[in-house]
């Protein structure tokens, strides 16, 4: 089993933060894992992506053509990556700032206003956990619980932010039951 | 101890570090800044030194001084950085100092591009710098062997009193995949007495040491590149190292790839199997020594037709595939250089036309 879900965005909205706490949930959940950013010269234009690999045994290409699951927080990166993402997969669009579809009917397509769910709990940078907390919840890719530890230990650093984040979490597994 | 997820450029920083090396100077460049990074707070709360170099010229020149004093020192850069390098490396060869080097390979040439490339494989593996030297060059394909390779760089430095260099392409340095660190080394270079110029009063010999690369006298340079070439000839003898994959099926072609790409190989080869072509895998870890007999082995292996050297560069390890298949099979090439990593499904294609 090998399972390869890609982030997207713009630079900023803490894309690669999501992407990281999901591979260490992972890894925490016992699974191989492998993170890997965009780093070339997009980034210095605005959007960025990584791909976060999760497999049973160890991860061979870390290069993925077709992810299983897409995260888009922006409607660039849903353009761009929303054809590529394999059938059956889990296709997140942060609802606040696309105001399109996938355009794509064997996914299952998941819309959440993530940015305003955020603003609504006091900050929008927490938008990235929302997604992610909904895009958990949904796809069932690790258990719930060990993503809200991951969360926790993440800001573990600037504890003022962990209620916030908790909050986050909770609001996106609301989000995606709806 | 468990394990942490963590950019190959951190695992490669806090590698050094409990491989004893406390001295790291660097000129920071895309894709391996993050070492840089890493150090510049890691080094300091544990006493070491972190230096950032005007150029990276003068950085190697300062690895040179702080191994000829007997220190465990390293350095890391990309491409463009290590061309820069060169010339340090070659004084540090025949100087007979340990020293490690790590490049995290960008595309060339030239300012080229910062995306991940093998290109620098000559520059590494036949000599970068003027003269005749070798480096012993280790190329990692995950976070967790850029770690490990990184702790055994200084030991084998030590050991041949030569530099070391981590060959890496961008991908391993940007990557994060869990890693888990061995136990520490013994911080002191055990064998500094044979060369380092600290002092008379804290050697045990009474043999003065001199660290020297200049050889007038004809004689004398010749003696001195004949003594090197036998410590380069014993690293032949002693030091390869290699990774086989699906080597005992009964395949009719083999890949041999390193770093990155020879992941992107093991899944093509997966993928293959699903469909009933059996392809054999040997996988560099020692660039130099290149692990001729292993791939003379497995290309002389009955219906074995046809070899490829699948790199991100232009043909550069296919010389050195060729040589050592000695015509057994034909060799073919396959690989891209802009930054783009070649796919399993592209290797897949390029094995299927080929056989």
């Amino acid at each position: 089993m090998q399972s390869e879900v890609m982030f997207a965005g713009f630079g900023g909205q803490g894309i690669l933060l999501s992407g990281k706490i999901l591979a260490e949930a992972a890894m925490d959940e016992g699974y191989e894992v492998g993170w890997v950013p965009s780093y070339g010269p997009e980034m210095r234009g605005g959007t960025a992506y990584c791909t976060v690999v999760i497999g049973d045994r160890p991860i061979g290409s870390p290069i993925i053509k077709n992810p299983m699951h897409l995260v888009a927080m922006n409607r660039p990166s849903l353009e761009k990556f929303a054809r590529i993402v394999k059938p059956g997969g889990v296709v997140f669009i942060n609802s606040s700032l696309i105001s399109v579809g996938s355009g794509r009917d064997d996914i299952d397509e998941l819309k959440v206003p993530a940015t305003e769910i955020a603003k609504n709990l006091g900050n929008e940078r927490a938008a990235n956990i929302v997604a992610l907390a909904a895009f958990v919840a949904r796809s069932k890719i690790v258990d719930f619980e060990v993503l809200k530890k991951t969360v926790k230990a993440e800001f573990a650093k600037k504890e003022k932010f962990i209620p916030l984040n908790m909050a986050a979490c909770e609001e996106g597994r609301k989000a995606a039951s709806k | 101890m468990a394990k942490i997820l963590m950019k190959g450029n951190e695992a490669i920083a806090e590698a050094a570090i409990r491989a004893g090396c406390l001295n790291y100077f660097a000129y920071p460049i895309t894709p391996q800044s993050e070492v840089a990074e890493y150090l510049s707070w890691r080094l300091p709360e544990v006493g070491g030194v972190f230096l950032q170099g005007e150029s990276e010229v003068a950085v190697s020149y300062m690895v040179f001084g702080a191994s000829a004093c007997g220190e465990r020192v390293f350095t890391t850069s990309s491409s463009p950085g290590i061309s820069l390098m060169s010339e340090g490396i070659s004084y540090i060869a025949a100087a007979q100092c340990p020293a490690v080097f790590v490049n995290i390979m960008r595309g060339g040439p030239g300012l080229g591009g910062i995306l991940p490339s093998q290109a620098d494989y000559n520059q590494s593996v036949k000599g970068g710098g003027h003269g005749d030297y070798r480096m012993l060059v280790l190329a990692p394909a995950s976070v967790q062997e850029a770690a490990e390779m990184t702790m055994m760089a200084f030991p084998l430095a030590e050991k041949y009193r030569n530099p070391v260099m981590i060959l890496g392409d961008g991908l391993i340095g940007q990557m994060m995949e869990p890693v888990e660190f061995s136990e520490e080394l013994i911080a002191e270079p055990s064998n500094k007495d044979e060369w380092a110029t600290s002092g008379m009063d804290t050697r045990k010999s009474d043999k003065r040491n001199l660290v020297k690369t200049l050889y007038l006298v004809p004689e004398e340079l010749n003696e001195h590149n004949l003594f090197l070439k036998a410590k380069y000839d014993r690293m032949e003898q002693e030091e390869v190292r290699f990774v086989s994959y699906n080597i005992d099926a009964d395949y009719t072609a083999l890949i041999v790839s390193y770093g990155t790409m020879s992941r992107v190989c093991q899944t093509a080869i997966d993928n293959l199997k699903d469909e009933g072509i059996e392809v054999g895998m040997i996988r560099p870890q020692t660039l130099f020594p290149f692990p001729e007999k292993a791939v003379l082995d497995a290309a002389s292996k009955e219906g074995c037709k046809v070899a490829f050297s699948i790199e991100m560069s232009m043909g550069q390890m296919l010389e050195d595939v060729e040589r050592s298949v000695k015509g057994r099979c034909p060799v073919r090439w396959y690989g891209k250089c802009g930054g783009e990593v070649p796919t399993p499904e592209e290797v897949v294609d390029v094995v299927k036309s080929n056989i």
